[in-house]
C-alpha cells in the first residue's frame, strides 16, 4: 500500500488544469493552497472564526450590562433617557445604509465591475464616517454635561433633574451614583464599537485604493467579501447596542 | 535494527550519512529570511527559542521564591519584592510559556505535515502571532524592569485596581497582546484542520496530536477574548475610575472573578491538551502500536474542551457564590475529570501487547502518566465542595497545579521536543545524557512538590512571604527539590544545543514511527512534501509502515 | 464512618505529632478529614492501578520479550468500565463534598455571633459584649460561634486550618462562617487571599477556652461599651433617630423588632431582614424602601466605617423598644446633649 502519487504541482503561475474543474490561476493564489477554492474557503472560514472571537470579546461587556441593569434598573432608565433617540436612530439608519452599500460592493466585485466597486466602497466609507461624526457629537455633549465616568462625573442632574429643566424622576443620591455604571457601559460598549469602526474605516481606505488599481475586479474577491463580513458584524453589534443602551423604558410617542 | 540494546532507534550509517542538501533551514540565508518567513517550521523554531528564553526567566523567579522560603522569616527580600517574584513567575510561566509551548512550537511545526499540507492556512497571520508574542513579552518585561507588578497572575480586584501602585496596566496590556497571539494561533489551526487536510485524510485518520490541538484551539479562540475584555476593564478602572469593580460606586468585584476565570479555567485545558496529544504520539511509537481506543481519546479531547467552559466558578467556591452555583459547578467539575481519566487508561492499555522500548521521550511520557494522575486526582479533591473549603488558597492548590502543569504539561513538552528533535534538526540528541536529565527532573519534581501537598493540608497559605516555623522542614525539602529540578532543566538546554553540531545524523525516521512527518526528510523541505500524499490508511497504521516501499523518494539531494 | 474512633484518633495524633497533619480542633474537622482520607485512598488506589498497568505492561511487553506488537483497536467494554467507575467515584465525592459543604457553611441557630473586620493587614474581632481584639480571637469550646465578616478594602480570607474552616472576607458585603471548638488551645488564623504587601503578616491566633475561662476573659477584657451600646450612640449622633423614632407619624419605619422579620418593599418584593440587609439599607437606602414610606433616606456611604456599621447592625438587631430612641430624640431636641462617656473611641 503505497502513497498514490497525485498530479505534480507546478511551481509557476501558468494556468494549471486539474481533472475535476478548470479555473484560471490568479496571481494572488498562495502556493500552500492546492486550489483557488480552498484558499477562498479558508479565508472566509478564518474571518468567521475571527468574528466569533469578537462576539466573545463584546460578550464580556454584555454580561456586565446584564448584571448591572438587573441590579440598578432605575439608574439605567435615567441614564438611558439622557441619550438622544433621534441621533441614535439616525446613526442606526446610517450604519444600515453603510452596510447596504458594502453588500453592493461585494456584488460589484463578484461581477467584476471596477468602477461600481470603487463607488460603493467610497459610499460605505462616507456613511461610516458620518456615523463616527454623530457619535463624536454625542460624546462631546456627554463631556460637557459631566457624564463621563471618572473623577469628573457629576450626579447633580440626576438627584435634582427639575433644576436642570429635565422631565425626570429624581433619584436618591445612592442610586444616582449608579448612573455612573450605566455610563461606563455606554462608553465602553459604544467606544469599543467605534474603535472597531475606525479600524474598519482604515481597512476600507486601503481596500478602496487597491480596488481602484483593479485588484478585486478580476476574479479575486476574497478580501472584499471577508471585509464585508467584518463590516456587517460591526453593524449587527450596533443593532444590539442601540436598543440596549438607548431604549430602556422608553414609552411610545405620547 | 540493533539486536543488542533494546531500542527501536534506527539511524543511517553515520560514516556516509549527511543532512539533506536542501531543507527548510538552509533554503534561504540571512536573519531577515527568518524574521520575515512564512514557513511554519521556521516560525516554530523562532517560537522555540523565544519560549525557552522566557521559561528560564520565569524559572529564575521560581528559584528566588524557593530561596526565600528556605527560612520562615521574610529575610531575603522585602515583602513587596517577594510579591513581585511570584507575580512575575506566574505571569511569565502561564502566558509566555505554558499557553504557547506545545501549540506554537510543536503544533506549528508538525500540524501541516501531519495533515499533508504545505503550510498552515494563514502563514502571515502565523508570523504576526509570533511578533505579537514578542510585543506582549517585551511589554511584560518592561513592566518588570520598571519596577514589577505584584498583583499575582490573577490580577484580583479591587487589589489590582485600587490598592496597588505598581505597573498593573502595563502588565495587563502585555497579557492582552499575548492573548491575540494565542487567538491567531488557534484560529490558524482550526482553519487548517478543517480545510487543508490531504486527500483521503478524514477526521478519523488524523493523528491524535491534531485532535488535541483542535480542541485546544477551540478554547483559545472562544476563551481568550473574554480575558482581553476583562483586562481592558481592569485598565479602565485603574486609569479612569469607571466603577465597574468598585463596591463604593455600585460595582461588583466578584464580576471580575467571573470574567477572569471564564477564560482562565479553559486556559488550563489550553495548556494541557496539546501535551496530551504529544503523549498519544510518543506512547504509540514506543509501543509500536496504534493508540488504544482512538475514537475515545479523540472525543475525550473535545469533551474536555467543551466541559472546560462550564466549570470556572470552582475557583470561587468560598467567595460568596450562591449554594446553587456551587453545587452546579462542583458537579460539572467532576464530569470534566472523567475524560482525562479515560485518556490515562487508554494510554496505559496502548502498552498492552505492544513492543516497548524506553527511550527518553517514553520516559518523559511515563513520568507524565504518573504525575498527571496525581495532579488530576488532586483536582477532584478541590472540586469537592466541602474539601475545597479547607484546601483552597493553600499550598495544596500550588502543588495541584504544578503537578498538572509541570509534572504533566512540561514533561509532555520535553517528551515532544526530544521525540521530534531529530525531525526538526536532522540530528539525534545524546540518549544517556537525556535519560539522566529525565530521571533528574522526575526526582527533583517530586521532591519539590509532594511536600507542598502536606503543607497545604496543614494550612500554609499560598503567596506567603513568611510562614510559621513549624512549616520549615517541608519548605526546605521543597527548595532542595527545586534545585535538583533546575539542574534537570538545564541539562537539555546544554545537550540539545550540543547536538545541533555534534549529534548523530538522524535520517528520515529514526524512531520507525508512523505519521506523515516521519515519511519525509529530516529536516523537512520548506514545502514539506515533494508531492502531496493521498491517504488511504488509518493513523498509527504499523502494518502499512511495515510494507512501505524502501525506494520511495523522500529526500531531496 | 466505620473506622474505630480509637484507631482514628491514633492515626490523627500520630500524623499530627510528625508535623504532617493539622490538629482536629473543631466539631467539623473529623468530617473534613474523613472525606480527605477517602480522597487520598481513591487517589492511591488509582495511582497504584495506573502504576501496575503501566509498569506491568512495560515489563511484560518490553521489546526483548515481545518483539512484535499486536495491533489492537480498542474495547468498548473497557472504555465503559473506565468511564463508569471513575464517574461513579467522582459522583460519590461530589455528594459527600456537597454534604460537607452545607455542614460547614450552615450555622446552627443558637450560634453566638462575633464580627470580624479585615483590613490591610490586620484582623479586628468585635464581640457583642464590646470586647475588641486585634489579630486574635477568644472563643469558648463547646459552643457554636458564627463569624460575620467584612473587609474594609480588598478581598481577604479568614482561615483557621485546625478548625477546617475558611471563607472569603469581601468588601461590600458580609460573609459568614461558623465553627464549634472542641479542644482548648491556640490555633493559627491566616489570611489566605493575597491582599498586598503584608499578606503573610495578616495572621493571628484563635484561643479556645473552657466556658469558665471564657467567661472570665470576657469580663476582664471589656473595653467599656458593648457593640450595641456604641451603635445606640451612633444612631443618635448620626441623626437616625429623627426619622426612625418609632412614633406613628415617623418618616422612617420602626426598627424595633425588625431584625429577623420579613419586610415588604415598595418594589413589591419581600425581604428577610438580616445583617446584610441592614448594612445595605444604610448604604443604599433607595433600593430598600419599605412599603408605605417615601424614598427620602440619605445614603451613609463614605460616612460610616465598617466598624460603625457593625455597631449599628448589632444595635438594631437587639432593638426591642423605641423607648430609649425617643429619649435621645427628646434630649437632642432639648439642646441638652447626653454626656458622652470619657475615653471611648469614636468610630
Amino acid at each position: 500500500m503505497d502513497n498514490a502519487i497525485v498530479a505534480t504541482h507546478p511551481h509557476t503561475h501558468e494556468t494549471a488544469v486539474h481533472a475535476e474543474h478548470e479555473h484560471v490561476s490568479l496571481p494572488q493564489h498562495r502556493h500552500h493552497f492546492e486550489t483557488e477554492d480552498q484558499q477562498r474557503e479558508a479565508a472566509t472560514f478564518g474571518m468567521w472564526l475571527f468574528l466569533l472571537t469578537e462576539i466573545m470579546f463584546f460578550g464580556g461587556m454584555f454580561f456586565a450590562y446584564l448584571l448591572y441593569r438587573n441590579w440598578y434598573y432605575d439608574a439605567f432608565v435615567v441614564g438611558s433617557n439622557q441619550l438622544s433617540i433621534p441621533l441614535g436612530t439616525a446613526n442606526t439608519a446610517i450604519l444600515i445604509t453603510s452596510g447596504f452599500f458594502m453588500a453592493l460592493a461585494v456584488w460589484a466585485a463578484e461581477v467584476k465591475k471596477r468602477g461600481l466597486l470603487v463607488i460603493f466602497l467610497i459610499l460605505t466609507t462616507l456613511f461610516g464616517i458620518a456615523f463616527i461624526g454623530v457619535k463624536a457629537d454625542e460624546y462631546h455633549e456627554k463631556w460637557e454635561k459631566h457624564h463621563i465616568p471618572g473623577a469628573s462625573f457629576d450626579v447633580a442632574e440626576f438627584v435634582n433633574p427639575h433644576a436642570y429643566g429635565l422631565k425626570e424622576q429624581p433619584l436618591a443620591p445612592d442610586m444616582a451614583q449608579k448612573v455612573q455604571i450605566y455610563f461606563f457601559l455606554y462608553f465602553a460598549m459604544t467606544g469599543m464599537h467605534a474603535l472597531h469602526m475606525l479600524i474598519g474605516l482604515g481597512l476600507l481606505g486601503w481596500l478602496t485604493w487597491r480596488a481602484y488599481r483593479g485588484e478585486f475586479s478580476a476574479g479575486y474577491v476574497a478580501p472584499i467579501e471577508n471585509f464585508g463580513l467584518y463590516w456587517h458584524f460591526v453593524d449587527i453589534v450596533w443593532l444590539f447596542l442601540f436598543p440596549l443602551l438607548y431604549l430602556i423604558n422608553r414609552h411610545p410617542l405620547h | 535494527m540493533s539486536a543488542t540494546s533494546s531500542t527501536i532507534v534506527n539511524l543511517p550509517d553515520q560514516r556516509t550519512a549527511r543532512l539533506p542538501k536542501r531543507n527548510y533551514i538552509n533554503n534561504e540565508d540571512g536573519l531577515l529570511s527568518w524574521l520575515f518567513t512564512g514557513d511554519h517550521k521556521r516560525i516554530a523554531i523562532l517560537y522555540l527559542i523565544s519560549i525557552t528564553f522566557f521559561f528560564f526567566v520565569g524559572g529564575a523567579f521560581a528559584g528566588l521564591i524557593r530561596l526565600e522560603l528556605l527560612t520562615p522569616q521574610p529575610d531575603l527580600v522585602a515583602s513587596d519584592t517577594y510579591n513581585k517574584f511570584f507575580s512575575m513567575h506566574g505571569i511569565i510561566m502561564v502566558f509566555l510559556f505554558l499557553v504557547p509551548s506545545v501549540p506554537a512550537t510543536l503544533g506549528n511545526f508538525l500540524m501541516p505535515i501531519m495533515l499533508g499540507a504545505r503550510d498552515l492556512a494563514f502563514p502571515k497571520v502565523n508570523l504576526l502571532s509570533w511578533y505579537l508574542y514578542w510585543l506582549g513579552g517585551l511589554v511584560i518585561l518592561g513592566a518588570m524592569v520598571m519596577g514589577g507588578v505584584d498583583t499575582g497572575w490573577t490580577f484580583t480586584t479591587p487589589l489590582s485596581t485600587h490598592y496597588l501602585n505598581t505597573h498593573v496596566v502595563t502588565a495587563a496590556m502585555g497579557v492582552f497582546i499575548l492573548g491575540f497571539s494565542s487567538i491567531f494561533t488557534g484560529l490558524n489551526f482550526i482553519v487548517t484542520i478543517h480545510r487543508m487536510r490531504a486527500p483521503g485524510m478524514t477526521w478519523f485518520r488524523m493523528p491524535l496530536f491534531v485532535w488535541s490541538h483542535y480542541a485546544a484551539s477551540i478554547l483559545m479562540v472562544l476563551g481568550t477574548p473574554v480575558l482581553a475584555i476583562t483586562l481592558v476593564l481592569v485598565a479602565l478602572e485603574r486609569l479612569v475610575g469607571i466603577g465597574v469593580f468598585d463596591p463604593t460606586k455600585g460595582g461588583d468585584p466578584l464580576l471580575f472573578q467571573h470574567l477572569f476565570w471564564f477564560y482562565s479555567h479553559p486556559a488550563v485545558y489550553i495548556m494541557i491538551l496539546p501535551g496530551m496529544g504529544v503523549i498519544s504520539e510518543v506512547i504509540s511509537t514506543f509501543s509500536r502500536k496504534r493508540v488504544f481506543g482512538y475514537t475515545a481519546v479523540a472525543f475525550s479531547s473535545v469533551a474536555i474542551a467543551l466541559f472546560g467552559f462550564f466549570v470556572w466558578a470552582h475557583h470561587m467556591f468560598i467567595m460568596g457564590v450562591s449554594n446553587y452555583s456551587a453545587l452546579v459547578f462542583s458537579l460539572l467539575t467532576m464530569l470534566v475529570a472523567v475524560p482525562s481519566a479515560i485518556k490515562i487508561f487508554n494510554w496505559a492499555f496502548t502498552l498492552q501487547k505492544g513492543s516497548i522500548t524506553f527511550e527518553t521521550p517514553m520516559m518523559y511520557a511515563f513520568g507524565f502518566l504518573g504525575l498527571f494522575t496525581i495532579g488530576g486526582m488532586t483536582g477532584v479533591f478541590l472540586g469537592a465542595l466541602g474539601m475545597d473549603i479547607h484546601l483552597t488558597e493553600t499550598y495544596f492548590i500550588v502543588a495541584h497545579f504544578h503537578f498538572v502543569m509541570v509534572g504533566g504539561m512540561l514533561m509532555a513538552f520535553l517528551a515532544g521536543i526530544h521525540f521530534w528533535w531529530p525531525k526538526m534538526t536532522g540530528r539525534m540528541y545524546p540518549e544517556s545524557l537525556s535519560k539522566l536529565a529525565a530521571v533528574t527532573t522526575f526526582i527533583g519534581f517530586n521532591l519539590t512538590f509532594l511536600p507542598q501537598f502536606i503543607l497545604g493540608y496543614l494550612g500554609m497559605p499560598r503567596r506567603y512571604h513568611a510562614y510559621p516555623p513549624e512549616f520549615q522542614v517541608l519548605n526546605v525539602l521543597s527548595t532542595a527539590g527545586a534545585t535538583v529540578l533546575g539542574v534537570g532543566y538545564m541539562l537539555p538546554l546544554l545537550y540539545l544545543g550540543w547536538s545541533l553540531k555534534y549529534g548523530a545524523i538522524a535520517g528520515n525516521n529514526p524512531w520507525q514511527a508512523t505519521g506523515l512527518e516521519w515519511q519525509i526528510q529530516s529536516p523537512p523541505l520548506t514545502e514539506n512534501f515533494v508531492e502531496i500524499p493521498v491517504i488511504d490508511y488509518e493513523a498509527y497504521d504499523y502494518e502499512w509502515l511495515a510494507h512501505k516501499t524502501a525506494n520511495e523518494v523522500t529526500t531531496v539531494g | 464512618m466505620h473506622i474505630s474512633p480509637v484507631l482514628w484518633e491514633f492515626l490523627v495524633k500520630w500524623l499530627n505529632n510528625s508535623a504532617l497533619f493539622p490538629r482536629e480542633a473543631s466539631t467539623i474537622a473529623p468530617y473534613a478529614d474523613a472525606l480527605y482520607f477517602f480522597l487520598l485512598t481513591i487517589t492511591m488506589v488509582g495511582l497504584v492501578l495506573v502504576g501496575v498497568l503501566v509498569f506491568g505492561f512495560s515489563i511484560r511487553y518490553r521489546q526483548s520479550r515481545s518483539p512484535e506488537a499486536t495491533q489492537v483497536e480498542g474495547s468498548t467494554l473497557l472504555e465503559a468500565t473506565w468511564t463508569i467507575i471513575p464517574l461513579a467515584l467522582f459522583l460519590i465525592v461530589f455528594v459527600w463534598g456537597a454534604l460537607l459543604y452545607f455542614r460547614i457553611y450552615n450555622p446552627p441557630t443558637n450560634a453566638m455571633n462575633i464580627y470580624i473586620v479585615g483590613k490591610q493587614w490586620m484582623w479586628k474581632a468585635e464581640h457583642p459584649g464590646g470586647q475588641h481584639e486585634i489579630n486574635a480571637l477568644h472563643v469558648p469550646i463547646g459552643r457554636p460561634v458564627q463569624l460575620t465578616m467584612i473587609s474594609q478594602d480588598v478581598f481577604h480570607s479568614f482561615s483557621i486550618p485546625d478548625f477546617r474552616v475558611k471563607r472569603e472576607v469581601i468588601p461590600g458585603r458580609y460573609s459568614t462562617e461558623w465553627f464549634e471548638a472542641t479542644t482548648p488551645g491556640t490555633y493559627h488564623i491566616f489570611c489566605t487571599q493575597y491582599c498586598g504587601t503584608n499578606h503573610s503578616a495578616m495572621i493571628g491566633t484563635v484561643t479556645a477556652m473552657t466556658p469558665d475561662d471564657y467567661a472570665k476573659w470576657t469580663q476582664e477584657s471589656t473595653s467599656g461599651m458593648s457593640l450595641a451600646q456604641n451603635g445606640e450612640r451612633l444612631f443618635a449622633s448620626m441623626g437616625c433617630n429623627a426619622c426612625h423614632s418609632g412614633s406613628a407619624a415617623a418618616r422612617g419605619p420602626n426598627l424595633a423588632g425588625v431584625y429577623g422579620s420579613k419586610l415588604q418593599l415598595t418594589s413589591g418584593s419581600e425581604v428577610l431582614v438580616n445583617d446584610a440587609y441592614l448594612r445595605d439599607a444604610i448604604l443604599n437606602p433607595s433600593e430598600h424602601v419599605t412599603a408605605g414610606f417615601a424614598p427620602i433616606m440619605p445614603t451613609y456611604q463614605g460616612q460610616i466605617s465598617e466598624d460603625g456599621l457593625v455597631d449599628l447592625v448589632e444595635y438594631i438587631k437587639n432593638l426591642q423598644t423605641n423607648y430609649r430612641v425617643q429619649q435621645t430624640l427628646t434630649t437632642l431636641q432639648s439642646n441638652q446633649a447626653a454626656p458622652t462617656t470619657p475615653g471611648v473611641v469614636k468610630p
